[in-house]
């Protein structure tokens, strides 16, 4: 029982990971490039949605101010990339880590001046709500947060898959070049996959601040889901979400069962060793050129 | 070439630049509605670049390109394609890891009228039965031959005017290469699609186009007739490999251009 209880938990942080790391993989591969300011988009989501929805803020209904953070997150990650990031194309690698690390910094920063750095609560409707199974109890959000990042894989995966502008993003990330000569508008495609990032990580950010509670330096927990994304294999979307529990699992396991602190190393300790063991990650789509 | 129809394609005086070097140096040709027009050219002429100025993935610093009588120059590349030029890029750049479908159907992008997509999907299995028996395969796992077919049917499921091929001999064996122009013969003839066709291997290009261009060092050296130029002393010894003999039964060390 006590493990099943962890093993929920568990899960439900690592979904929360899982949804940070996607939102890494996606821009990864469709741009190369790696953003760094992605848990911090997950903060900045779960800011604009607590302000939107909170009591002491404007107190609007849970489900209008949670689509109003989304179109909103959605609109800045496309911004971004047509304002900022499109300008930085054909600079090296190096530099558009740096770009997007200074981003977080900025992104923390705004938060701090609006809302504060006190730690505080998105006052949703699954909050301290208990559901009892026989003699386990779980909190509602925990529940929520696994069925709703399995239906968010479920929709991306069918968007992927199915539709024609899935299709032209992932034909994009695979040959960019090529993606030129069939006519596809790269560019639009990029600054689209920027904002279905800013809106991933909002979707991450509402569940985070919903089960526990959120501050400008929320974001940090990106750093972890970098690990995750690294771990299930970067470039590889269902990997993120694997990395992503493996981490969320490992951590309360090691709480329990390990000497104190270990918990807090266990996912970059996992992520070493997968370097040494296996550089692709878990679910890696390494392909070789014909000739 | 007959001058007196007005040509599909028309360039004039084009040069394009990869950063501080310049790649083609005022480069000026013609294609005709349902002709193939053979480029060719060595390692480094400049063909490439003109293909890809054309189709708008690089702008040119000077000249102008004509397409139908609209100067499309300068233009974004997803403009060109639904204008209806498409390019076959060379080493096939296929997306590796799209089913052949999806491939193919990457190919319709800009289009929407989504019957006659169907209609050219079935059109392109026709003439390639291996890609139809292939379909939900993952396109990187084919063989060369069968990119390159993939290539050339992403390429005509823009339902384009003008086809620009770069190389598609690239690596692939005399027996694939003979299979893949007679099945670009026939859809110049069946589909009327317009070739521009980059090659380095001059005899089967020349043997399948009306009219061929000679490029050296970015400008265009010679042209004439595909069936005039196959015969000139030129492209026989330095593009088709003859060997003349001399009165010593040896080749001559040291032959000149006659264009230099």
């Amino acid at each position: 029982m006590d493990i099943l209880q962890l093993f929920v938990s568990g899960a439900a942080n690592g979904c929360v990971y899982g949804l940070i790391a996607l939102g890494f993989v996606l821009i990864y591969k469709a741009t190369e490039a790696v953003n760094f300011a992605q848990g911090d988009f997950m903060m900045l989501g779960a800011f604009i949605t607590l302000g939107f929805n909170n009591a002491e803020y404007m107190d609007l209904p849970f489900w209008i101010s949670c689509i109003l953070a989304i179109g909103i997150m959605g609109l800045l990650g496309y911004l971004l990339d047509f304002v900022v990031l499109r300008r930085m194309f054909g600079q090296s690698q190096v530099a558009v880590v740096i770009l997007t690390i200074a981003l977080g910094f900025v992104i923390r920063f705004i938060a701090g001046v609006i809302w504060g750095h006190e730690p505080q609560s998105l006052e949703s409707p699954m909050t301290g709500v208990e559901v009892r199974f026989g003699g386990l109890v779980l909190g509602l959000d925990e529940i929520v947060v696994i069925a709703v990042t399995i239906v968010l894989t479920i929709a991306l995966f069918l968007f992927f898959a199915r539709t024609k502008l899935g299709v032209a993003m992932q034909a994009s990330s695979q040959n960019q070049l090529a993606a030129y000569y069939m006519g596809i508008p790269v560019k639009r495609i990029h600054s689209m996959i920027w904002a279905l990032s800013g809106i991933v990580a909002t979707i991450a950010g509402i569940l985070f601040a919903s089960k526990s509670s959120i501050d400008p330096n929320a974001g940090l927990l990106g750093i972890k889901a970098f690990a995750a994304a690294v771990i299930g294999g970067f470039g590889s979307l269902p990997g993120a979400l694997l990395g992503g529990l493996i981490v969320g699992l490992i951590e309360p396991f090691s709480a329990r069962y390990m000497p104190a602190g270990y918990s807090q190393i266990m996912p970059y300790l996992l992520l070493v060793l997968m370097l040494f063991i296996r550089p692709h990650g878990i679910l890696s789509q390494v392909q070789t050129k014909k000739v | 070439m007959n001058m007196h129809s007005p040509s599909l394609l028309k360039i004039d005086n084009l040069e394009s630049f990869y950063g501080p070097i310049m790649a083609i140096r005022g480069v000026s040709l013609q294609v005709q509605e349902g002709q193939i027009v053979t480029v060719l050219g060595a390692n480094g002429a400049g063909k490439t670049t003109l293909l890809k100025t054309i189709s708008g993935v690089m702008d040119p610093e000077k000249g102008t390109v004509h397409f139908n009588g609209k100067a499309i120059e300068g233009s974004a590349p997803d403009a060109v394609v639904r204008g209806g030029i498409v390019h076959v890029p060379e080493g096939r750049e296929i997306f590796p890891i799209l089913t052949v479908e999806e491939n193919l159907r990457m190919g319709a992008y800009t289009r929407s009228d989504h019957a006659e997509i169907e209609k050219d999907l079935g059109l392109v299995y026709q003439y390639f039965p291996i890609l139809k028996e292939r379909r939900q395969q993952e396109a990187g796992t084919l063989s060369g031959g069968q990119q390159q077919m993939l290539a050339i049917g992403r390429g005509l499921m823009a339902r384009p005017k003008i086809m620009l091929l770069d190389e598609p001999s690239l690596g692939l064996s005399p027996l694939l290469v003979k299979e893949i122009f007679s099945i670009i013969r026939r859809l110049n003839r069946e589909q009327n699609v317009t070739m521009v066709l980059v090659e380095q291997n001059a005899k089967v290009a020349l043997d399948v186009a009306h009219y061929g261009y000679v490029m050296e060092l970015g400008r265009i050296v010679m042209s004439g007739d595909a069936k005039k130029l196959a015969q000139s002393k030129d492209i026989q010894e330095f593009y088709l490999g003859a060997h003349q003999e001399t009165q010593r039964g040896q080749r001559r060390w040291k032959q000149r251009k006659t264009w230099r």
